[in-house]
């Protein structure tokens, strides 16, 4: 008798907890993968596909499913590679490339002597900083550029060059003191 | 004298500095010669840059705006002496980075003819917003160094109600006398500047701060405020003790209270402004003149005639030290600002901008010492006035921990140097406090802008994905009506082979013969007339 009680019991309890569990799984169902988000807000948005990714979302869902590594981002560089490792609790790996640990910042600009108005670049900027129609002169809005350079290779008049981005006082840095020996005696 | 009658208190750490003030007060102010050429970069303030009114070839007058602020949090850029602007270009700017800035050039034409100015008489004929106004439009910046538009500053908003207002002529970095000398000749004019910002943020009563060492600037201030009977405002000697002239520095010392970490003195009920910068609120709201000059100590043991000189925006640092007798011959090294917080000068081509108070000559070819291993002395943090752990600041800036040093409050760090003037390893510590901040702000700038393209590539995305479900659409409806007419021809072919009798030819068969008929008509009535 007793066991028929706590089996009774148990099944009660367990249909119960079952229900909430059902319940709070669909009223509190999250859409998308979180993870995702947070490794696409560390990424640089350039949306370049250096890491052979169709842009940066597709990357940061790769990295996800664990099928990239997270060292492809160039522009992203050494510091972009250190904040997924410590977002995602993996051990730094060493950049693919030779791109240095900081990569230059540039962005294109457009000749505009030489440009014909093939509307190609456009439809390739990912972020719509290029300005323009067909036939008409086309322009990059230096503010929105990100420097992907994806507008180059269709590029039919080679018109389409990269600049640095220019240092102005206000965001200039100071460079790390060079220190002979900075390690502390215990 | 007025210090046994007020309580003061101290802040935490600090260092009692070797002065070396007195080189340069020997001798009043002396008026800076008009110079030639006057370079005035547009962006001389903490925030956006002037937009540029004069181009090249344009005759200016004495206080004309050549730069107008647009934002709130900008300061208009006013020419110092009439002339014709001969060149609008980038030109070394004083700053550290010794990068090119945008700079409007004047060619004086020694006429020194000021545009018409608009004196107040009475100040309390204008409204507090009023006077803000004309703060913001005679392009006044906090002249102790920091150069943050006074306009911003006089206006805590609705909530923070300013209790007392803080006129700070500590002056407590070493060999710079500027404010000293102001004290001293333009007392009258500081008290008055004093009573116009007491009055625009309604404060009860005002302190003037001046640090023991300077008597002279005690004395000639009391007298003043003792002659015109101010009881609202009251002058106190506080002790000399190195970073007391820091805003949060003083306030402690003054009244005990903290300003909160993330917080401005306004939240507490202060407001606390540079000596120099109420004299220069007097001369706008008084004399109608925008901020044009500024006394410049020039100072130092590689200088020849150390003094303190009122120069004109856009002058060069090069004239300056001629006018003070040129360099001697072992001077090495130009520093803009004190020694513990001035920033060394590649080359002394460079103007005078609104926030520079001194110009130091250092003569010593200082031996940079070699640089020890951190021995966990602890020393930085006893003198640390802002109560923050230097040693730890420094080690997580040098492994670029940047998220760790804010937590350990970088930004609540006043670069004052103290922590790096007692390291018996000789650490450059503050640098590496500068190159954590520049490389934090850098990192929130880089994230701003990927944020902002995301939002843009989403934005594109989402309209291509549009387009091509239109289109789809489009082709998809297109379809439809197609197949649609082809099974009505079936039918009507179908029909027709039976009734032979097509509705639609019909139709064009019946709008054929009005056409005719109305033909007809218009014939038979446009030849009737001719008959």
């Amino acid at each position: 008798m007793s066991i028929l009680t706590a089996i009774i019991v148990l099944a009660i309890i367990s249909v119960f907890f079952g229900l909430l569990l059902g319940y709070t799984s669909v009223k509190f169902h999250v859409e998308g993968d979180p993870v995702v988000d947070k490794i696409d807000a560390l990424l640089p948005q350039t949306q370049c596909g250096q890491c052979t990714y169709p842009g940066c979302r597709p990357y940061a869902e790769a990295i996800a499913s664990g099928e990239a590594n997270i060292n492809q981002c160039p522009p992203g560089g050494e510091t972009t590679m250190l904040a997924l490792s410590e977002l995602l609790g993996v051990e730094p790996v060493a950049l693919e490339d030779e791109h240095a640990d900081e990569p230059e910042k540039t962005v294109v600009y457009i000749d505009e002597q030489v440009c014909i108005g093939c509307t190609l670049c456009i439809q390739a900027c990912p972020v719509d900083a290029i300005l323009g129609a067909a036939k008409q002169m086309h322009t990059i809005i230096e503010s929105e550029c990100t420097g992907c350079d994806l507008c180059i290779p269709p590029c039919p008049v080679d018109c389409i060059h990269i600049i640095p981005v220019k240092i102005e006082p206000e965001t200039w840095r100071w460079s790390l003191p060079e220190s002979t020996d900075t390690t502390p005696k215990a | 004298m007025t210090r046994s009658s007020r309580q003061l208190w101290n802040f935490h750490g600090g260092l009692k500095l070797e002065s070396n003030k007195a080189i340069s007060t020997l001798s009043p102010i002396v008026k800076a010669r008009l110079p030639k050429r006057l370079t005035l970069p547009v962006q001389q303030h903490i925030g956006e840059a002037g937009a540029l009114l004069v181009k090249k070839g344009d005759k200016v007058l004495k206080g004309q705006v050549i730069a107008q602020s647009n934002e709130y949090v900008s300061a208009p850029v006013h020419a110092s002496s009439s002339g014709t602007v001969v060149d609008i270009d980038e030109y070394p700017a004083p700053h550290p980075s010794g990068l090119n800035t945008l700079c409007v050039v004047i060619e004086t034409d020694g006429e020194d003819k000021w545009i018409e100015l608009q004196p107040t008489h009475y100040v309390n004929t204008k409204s507090p917003a009023e006077l803000r106004q004309l703060i913001r439009k005679a392009g006044i910046v906090g002249l102790g160094g920091a150069a943050f538009p006074t306009a911003v500053k006089v206006n805590p908003g609705p909530e923070s109600h300013i209790e007392t207002l803080i006129i700070n002529g500590a002056e407590c970095e070493p060999y710079i006398s500027c404010d000293d000398m102001l004290m001293r000749e333009y007392a009258a004019e500081l008290v008055s500047g004093c009573s116009i910002i007491q009055y625009m943020v309604s404060a009860t009563h005002c302190l003037i701060a001046i640090e023991d060492n300077k008597p002279e600037a005690i004395k000639a201030i009391q007298a003043v405020v003792k002659e015109q009977a101010l009881h609202t405002i009251e002058v106190v000697s506080i002790p000399t003790i190195y970073p007391t002239g820091g805003e949060k520095q003083l306030i402690k010392v003054l009244t005990h209270k903290e300003v909160p970490s993330d917080g401005l003195p306004s939240d507490i009920g202060l407001l606390v402004q540079n000596v120099g910068t109420a004299v220069a609120v007097h001369k706008a709201i008084i004399l109608g003149e925008p901020l044009i000059s500024r006394i410049v100590t020039v100072t130092g043991e590689g200088v020849k005639q150390p003094q303190n000189m009122e120069v004109l925006l856009g002058t060069f640092m090069s004239e300056l030290i001629e006018q003070s007798g040129g360099y001697h011959d072992d001077a090495c090294k130009l520093i803009m600002g004190g020694p513990m917080m001035g920033f060394t000068m590649q080359t002394d081509h460079l103007p005078i901008i609104k926030g520079c108070n001194c110009l130091l000559v250092e003569n010593k070819l200082e031996e940079t010492p070699a640089t020890m291993p951190c021995i966990r002395c602890g020393a930085c943090a006893s003198v640390c006035p802002a109560q923050l752990l230097p040693q730890q600041l420094f080690w997580m800036a040098s492994s670029k921990n940047f998220d760790l040093v804010q937590d350990y409050h970088l930004f609540d760090c006043i670069e004052c140097g103290c922590c790096a003037q007692v390291c018996p390893s000789q650490i450059p510590l503050v640098q590496y406090y500068r190159f954590a901040k520049t490389e934090i702000w850098n990192q929130e700038r880089d994230r701003i802008k990927s944020d902002h393209a995301r939002v843009r590539h989403d934005f594109k995305q989402a309209r291509l994905d549009t387009e091509k479900k239109e289109r789809a659409e489009k082709l998809r409806k297109k379809k439809e009506l197609l197949e649609k007419k082809k099974i009505a021809e079936a039918a009507a072919k179908k029909e027709g082979t039976e009734t032979e009798v097509d509705p639609k030819k019909a139709a064009i068969e019946a709008a054929m013969k009005r056409v005719q008929e109305k033909k007809a008509a218009k014939q038979t009535s446009s030849t009737s007339p001719d008959e």
